[in-house]
């Protein structure tokens, strides 16, 4: 069973499988550059729990955990450097 | 409106301009957000931007003559978007001018497309969109020398000759490159477009082929293939929905789109993600031997600055300390320069009532022009403050974690963390709160955040508060703290506007506003020292951007209010007594300062007196002594001066009558019984007809109704009086504190304020949503005072 974007643990890296969905929010996901087989680092949540932070294709994107939840990442996680 | 855009493909969009034709070159200039799209187009137009909206959208069009280029060239503003992917009408714009078909802008000549050097790959999505168009093209690279100082390392003739299109470094906030982007835009007509970047697999292509013909079958033969591709990719998009909409082939069209999706999933390119894909396959592929970033991406200074900002503790701690000193800079510090404005205003009124007569002319211009004016202007110190903070923290790249640190309190109520600010802001003036909601790009957030921030309770609203808590609140001492009671109600007040704005953005989410819930993915911009050039450029702009479009609104408006208020009515004999008055005045003027100062004299004396010890009886005596000797001058002056202030009572007499007699006064005593279970009389219903342009006006007409003249505030004392002596027919007083809380709750809620309700028609470029926030905003605030004044007077 894929995990899901927001279970991504502070500071690790995974591969991002698929976006769900084809709706405005997965668009939106897809045009931000999180497609398939790219890697994606957690940075962490803002003060109150949501939105989440992340770093994708070299810069750093804001999602809430509902849009994260759309993104499946891989099983594989390693540490981030 | 609708008809123009729609895009029925009508218009040829192949015929290029013919070089050194004496009409100027349209270019049209794109780019992600946060690219410093708006700054480069500031510093090659040198601030000289005609400003508008495009007919039947919110989007602002901005048009500038380029400077220091033989050719003439007009550059064409458009919104900063991710995407050329259209899901309504507003994003539609984009993609019409760029296609020539928007009749409201010369058809475009070439694009100008803004990438972020440091970001590369993401902004190469929308380049590789762009070189898709067909149009001669620049890229231009922006903030280059971030991105060099970052490590990057970019081929830029390697990077132009793959691409088959000119390319230029620049570093807007430093005006380095300009002249190199200035030529290239020149020399792009001549050269031509490049390559079409095709990233999509062939079997795409051909689908997209079949598609035209199947459009050429259902009447439209000439659909540019841009088009055509975007309404194969975007579901559910603006061309998909709209496109042949209301025709009797819709529902072919429709049907056509799904086939055609459905047999290129089963070709392996499942729509949407194909799009995505392919587009930074090829984003990957164009970079990969010209553009290299360092592999490992050291700490940045940024990063370390992150860290704290968006600390749990710390970052919201710095965020609460940051918001409260851009509330107080619109709410205190704007002051003096807003008095300075009203000084002025009571300056000019001065001059030109000493040049004209009393008469209709000269209150036409003191009453009607120079207030209007003088109404317009007031507003700027506040536009000017707020938007120099939002321009430095949007610069630095800090307005972004703002909108991250407050997204989750936001959301709750369909908003999101780009409302925060513009709300805070709204409780100095709604005004600048809502022309700073261009920053939210979610249409429906952005909308309900405009039509609640007026709910706020803005500075206009205190001296309301204030003439009302002063005089029905008690100030008995609650819990040991004296004035506890009226500090609290007016906490109330200010609460009431909060509890308020939730649950009408509540309420416009589940009706109006209703659907999916929009995405609110946000890129995080590095952080960078903010550029002065920038920060003053923005004020500037969005400074005549509120005179020019909105300030010639609420200049109408003030006439027009003016014109119900003096008109018809019979002024010849006001005028008379008003001239009699000016005479005695200037003949009276040393008796007149020597009163002035014998009554201030006596209010000391009297507080003195008030406050001296029980057992001080010889400081009494001589106290006594000293009132009756200023008390006597004072009584023979009064007599002196009698036949002016008995004229000068007639006048403000005279006045009170005509505004009763005139169209608002007739309109408030019309509407009397609709106000009546409010626990108003007619006067007060007048005094809110007459505070529309301004609802802290509410106090100066009471004092015209009640025959006070024009000259009260809220701490005046003869206003006070007359308040607390106001009569029904009946002999019951109009006033207690159930009239006192309805009248507060109603201009808590109310939306007496024309330049708001100008500001939004200027902002969403359309008459329907200030129609809407006037009428929801009234009937919100009629039923609350209705409650207040209801459950008051029971528990009484």
């Amino acid at each position: 069973m894929p995990q899901t974007l927001d279970q991504l643990p502070d500071g690790q890296v995974a591969t991002i499988l698929d976006v769900q969905g084809d709706d405005a929010v997965a668009v939106r996901l897809l045009e931000m550059g999180l497609t398939d087989g790219e890697l994606i680092r957690s940075l962490g949540a803002a003060p109150l729990g949501d939105p989440l932070e992340f770093e994708v294709r070299g810069y750093r994107l804001s999602l809430r955990i509902l849009e994260a939840r759309r993104v499946l990442i891989s099983d594989l996680i390693r540490r981030g450097g | 409106m609708k008809s123009q855009i729609r895009v029925l493909p009508s218009i040829p969009t192949s015929a290029l301009p013919i070089p050194n034709s004496p009409m100027p070159l349209t270019v049209a200039i794109i780019g992600n957000p946060n690219t410093g799209k708006s700054t480069l187009f500031n510093a090659l137009t040198g601030l000289q931007a005609r400003v508008g909206n495009f007919p039947g959208v919110t989007v602002e069009k901005k048009i500038g003559r380029i400077k220091g280029t033989v050719e003439l060239i007009d550059l064409v503003d458009l919104p900063g978007t991710y995407s050329l992917s259209p899901r309504s009408l507003d994003e539609m714009v984009s993609v019409n001018v760029l296609l020539g078909r928007h009749t409201d802008v010369d058809k475009v000549d070439a694009v100008v497309c803004i990438l972020d050097a440091s970001n590369l790959e993401r902004n190469f999505y929308l380049a590789c969109q762009v070189l898709d168009l067909g149009l001669p093209t620049v890229i231009v690279l922006n903030m280059f020398d971030v991105a060099t100082t970052r490590g990057a390392k970019i081929d830029i003739p390697a990077l132009s000759r793959k691409l088959g299109v000119q390319v230029v470094a620049t570093s807007a906030h430093r005006k380095e490159g300009l002249d190199a982007l200035k030529a290239a835009i020149a020399a792009a007509v001549p050269n031509g477009p490049g390559p079409r970047p095709r990233p999509f697999p062939e079997a795409f292509y051909a689908e997209c082929h079949q598609l035209a013909s199947k459009l050429a079958e259902l009447g439209c033969s000439d659909a540019p293939s841009f088009l055509v591709e975007r309404a194969l990719l975007d579901v559910g998009g603006y061309l998909e929905t709209e496109w042949l909409a209301g025709s009797d082939v819709a529902d072919r069209w429709k049907t056509a789109l799904i086939e055609s999706r459905g047999r290129l999933k089963d070709a392996g390119c499942r729509v949407p993600s194909v799009e995505a894909k392919a587009r930074y396959a090829w984003a990957k592929h164009t970079l990969a031997d010209v553009a290299t970033t360092p592999a490992t991406r050291a700490e940045t200074l940024s990063d370390r600055v992150d860290r704290v900002l968006t600390h749990r503790f710390a970052g919201l701690l710095i965020f609460a300390v940051l918001m409260v000193v851009v509330f107080q800079a619109i709410f205190s510090w704007a002051q003096p320069l807003m008095d300075l404005c009203g000084a002025g205003q009571s300056a000019v009124s001065g001059f030109v009532a000493s040049l004209i007569p009393p008469g209709t002319l000269r209150s036409l211009l003191t009453d009607g022009v120079v207030a209007g004016v003088g109404g317009v202007l007031v507003f700027l110190p506040q536009i000017g403050m707020l938007f120099f903070f939002i321009a430095l923290l949007e610069d630095c790249g800090y307005l972004a974690r703002a909108a991250f640190l407050m997204d989750k309190v936001m959301s709750n109520f369909g908003l999101n963390g780009k409302s925060f600010v513009p709300l805070m802001t709204s409780h100095a003036c709604a005004i600048p709160g809502i022309m700073a909601t261009r920053v939210i790009e979610d249409r429906h957030a952005r909308l309900s955040t405009i039509l609640v921030a007026p709910l706020m309770s803005c500075s206009a609203r205190l001296p309301v508060y204030t003439l009302f808590i002063s005089l029905f609140v008690s100030d008995a001492p609650l819990l040991g703290l004296r004035g506890a009671r009226q500090g609290l109600t007016l906490f109330a007040m200010y609460g009431l506007g909060i509890v308020a704005a939730a649950l009408v953005a509540a309420v416009l989410r589940k009706t109006i506003f209703h659907g999916e819930t929009p995405p609110f993915v946000m890129e995080l911009p590095a952080y960078k020292w903010p550029s002065p050039w920038i920060v003053v450029s923005r004020v500037w702009d969005r400074m005549m951007a509120f005179v020019t479009r909105a300030g010639t609104l609420i200049f109408a408006a003030a006439i027009v209010v003016w014109a119900g208020s003096f008109f018809p009515g019979d002024h010849s004999l006001e005028f008379e007594r008003q001239r009699f008055v000016e005479l005695a005045e200037a003949t009276n003027s040393d008796p007149l300062k020597h009163r002035a100062m014998l009554e201030e004299s006596l209010g000391k004396l009297n507080e003195r007196m008030a406050t001296l010890a029980p057992n001080a009886e010889s400081e009494r005596a001589e106290l006594q002594q000293k009132l009756s000797t200023t008390g006597g001058g004072l009584a023979d002056l009064n007599a002196e001066l009698k036949p002016l202030d008995d004229a000068r009572a007639e006048v403000n007499h005279l006045r009170a009558s005509l505004v009763e007699q005139s169209f608002l006064g007739r309109l408030g005593h019309w509407i009397e019984p609709v106000v009546k279970p409010l626990g108003w009389d007619w006067k007060i219903g007048v005094g809110t007809l007459l505070s529309f342009p301004a609802r802290e006006l509410v106090v100066t007409n009471l004092g015209i109704i009640y025959g006070l003249g024009q000259d009260v505030d809220e701490s005046n004392q003869q206003l006070w009086s007359a308040i607390r002596e106001a009569k029904w027919p009946d002999g019951r007083p109009v006033y207690g504190v159930p009239v006192a809380l309805s009248i507060m709750v109603f201009f808590s809620l109310c939306a007496q304020c024309a330049a708001t309700l100008m500001t939004i028609r200027r902002e969403t470029n359309s008459w329907r949503w200030p129609l809407v926030t006037f009428t929801y905003m009234t009937l919100l605030a009629y039923f609350a005072a209705l409650v207040t004044y209801q459950v008051a007077i029971r528990l009484a």
